[in-house]
């Protein structure tokens, strides 16, 4: 049943003009920096050779490319939210969801689902454009890799939140000025950290997500994130269990 | 088939606040295999309330809901298995063609995907919308968006079919191609309809019942009317132009 909505959600996405949008754009902006990189690397190649642990292709290649997807994912993400619970509010078609044999759990677990599909998609494409790095030479995958479970768990993480916010209203731009404004607050949070071992750092997203674009797997982090996406998702849950017993 | 009447709706003491005001006032209702019944009452009267509480769209401030002897606030997944429904607004996704959707809501229902093909094409026989299969629901009439709404809720074959002003948009052909509709659907399960229009309750109904300000007034069997000799739109009238609250 879970994957049954989140085909219907793809489905909604790939009728409408913005997720082709999205994908090309998020494509154009990472092939720019990936190309900008690569002739950075090229012209500085020599140069690196004569430092004694000099940084590979793909530490100056890929890990600019995937810093600048995060930001790419942290600016769509609310517009590829906000219509996920508002509109189905707005347009009364939730009653269908709510009226059908099925748990509440499975309607925000398919939702969630569906655009995470998505984005592993858009992410694919990034992938695809790293690996073609081993047509000219060798890679590091383990970094690759790091970088890639990174990216989905942010992904994962904005979906949550985007679709939390999107439960609390019947306005799609609510919703998605809500979100925006949400996930860039996490975004900057620690800048007003004094010091390195404040506690508030803990809290922003661009802070996990780093140590991943490094190629390092924090536990800390991982379990962070997990939490994180659990917390919203959970609250989404509570969201429409609590429209039904309260109107 | 046994004789023996089958219960597949019963609700006792329904009731349902919204803060302070009080839409649904100890409502009973039941329902057997078989029989259609229109629920009458003038614009908030709590028609569209007491039909989302039967549905599990609204939890009930207190009372109990048992569609074909399941509870429907305990075990609601296992209820809303024998419920179809067709809200206010059709729950329409507009940016999907007709086959689309209505396939979405054949799985959301659990009906067997072998047999979707099947299903598929006798609902729309039923509710006539042979030709028009392959059009985006956005680029359809008033009309048949509401007959798409209807094909949604009784796609699952359910024994229990509740209809929130199923006519409403129609034009006078089409209510009667619903009219006839609505009464074949009678024949196998049961169906609630709520409705402004008196005759469409004279033509298609075996019951009615009345609500104002959120409580029941008035229930009869209709062919008891007519022995009586007696006009809905009297009744109708003198139970719902009273002016003191009624009840509570």
């Amino acid at each position: 049943m879970i994957l049954t909505i989140a085909k219907k959600e793809l489905k909604l996405l790939f009728v409408s003009p913005l997720a082709w949008t999205f994908l090309a754009l998020i494509q154009l902006m990472l092939t720019w920096v990936f190309l900008g990189q690569l002739d950075a690397f090229l012209e500085l190649q020599s140069q690196l050779m004569q430092i004694a642990n000099p940084p590979g292709a793909t530490e100056v290649i890929i890990v600019p490319v995937f810093a600048v997807a995060s930001l790419v994912l942290l600016v769509a993400t609310p517009l590829l939210t906000m219509r996920l619970m508002a509109e189905e509010w707005r347009n009364h078609t939730m009653t269908l969801l709510i009226s059908a044999p099925i748990s509440l759990t499975a309607i925000v677990l398919g939702k969630f689902l569906g655009l995470m599909i998505f984005f592993l998609l858009a992410m694919l494409l990034a992938v695809m454009l790293s690996l073609s790095l081993l047509i000219g030479g060798t890679m590091d995958l383990g970094l690759l890799l790091s970088n890639i479970i990174g990216l989905s768990l942010l992904a994962a993480c904005f979906i949550s939140i985007g679709l939390y916010i999107s439960s609390l209203t019947s306005h799609p731009a609510i919703a998605a000025v809500g979100t925006l404004g949400i996930l860039l607050a996490l975004w900057i949070v620690d800048v007003v950290a004094t010091n390195t071992s404040s506690v508030i750092q803990n809290f922003s997203l661009l802070r996990h997500y780093e140590s991943f674009n490094r190629g390092l797997i924090d536990s800390f982090s991982l379990a962070f994130l997990v939490l994180f996406i659990l917390t919203f998702l959970i609250l989404t849950i509570r969201r429409l269990d609590g429209k039904r017993l309260h109107g | 088939m046994n004789d023996i009447p089958n219960v597949t709706i019963s609700a006792y003491n329904l009731s349902r606040n919204f803060g302070k005001r009080t839409a649904v006032h100890k409502v009973d209702l039941e329902l057997r295999r078989g029989e259609v019944l229109g629920l009458l009452g003038p614009n908030g009267a709590g028609k569209s309330t007491t039909m989302q509480m039967l549905t599990g769209n609204l939890a009930p401030t207190s009372g109990s809901v048992q569609i074909c002897g399941v509870d429907l606030l305990k075990n609601p997944q296992q209820a809303k298995r024998y419920i179809g429904y067709l809200p206010e607004n059709p729950p329409l996704y507009k940016e999907l063609t007709v086959d689309e959707y209505l396939r979405f809501a054949a799985k959301l229902h659990h009906v067997n995907l072998s047999r979707i093909d099947s299903v598929l094409t006798e609902v729309k026989q039923r509710c006539g919308l042979n030709d028009i299969g392959k059009r985006l629901i956005n680029t359809l009439s008033k009309g048949y968006q509401q007959r798409v709404g209807i094909a949604q809720a009784i796609i699952h074959q359910p024994e229990v079919i509740i209809l929130d002003e199923p006519s409403i948009g129609l034009d006078p052909n089409q209510i009667r191609e619903i009219r006839i509709l609505i009464r074949e659907l009678g024949k196998s399960s049961s169906v609630i309809l709520s409705t402004h229009i008196l005759p469409e309750v004279e033509g298609v109904c075996d019951r009615v019942q009345i609500m104002n300000q959120g409580t029941m007034v008035f229930s009869a069997a209709l062919a008891e009317l007519k022995q009586k000799n007696l006009s809905l739109e009297r009744i109708f009238e003198q139970f719902t132009l009273r002016n003191e609250p009624i009840g509570n």
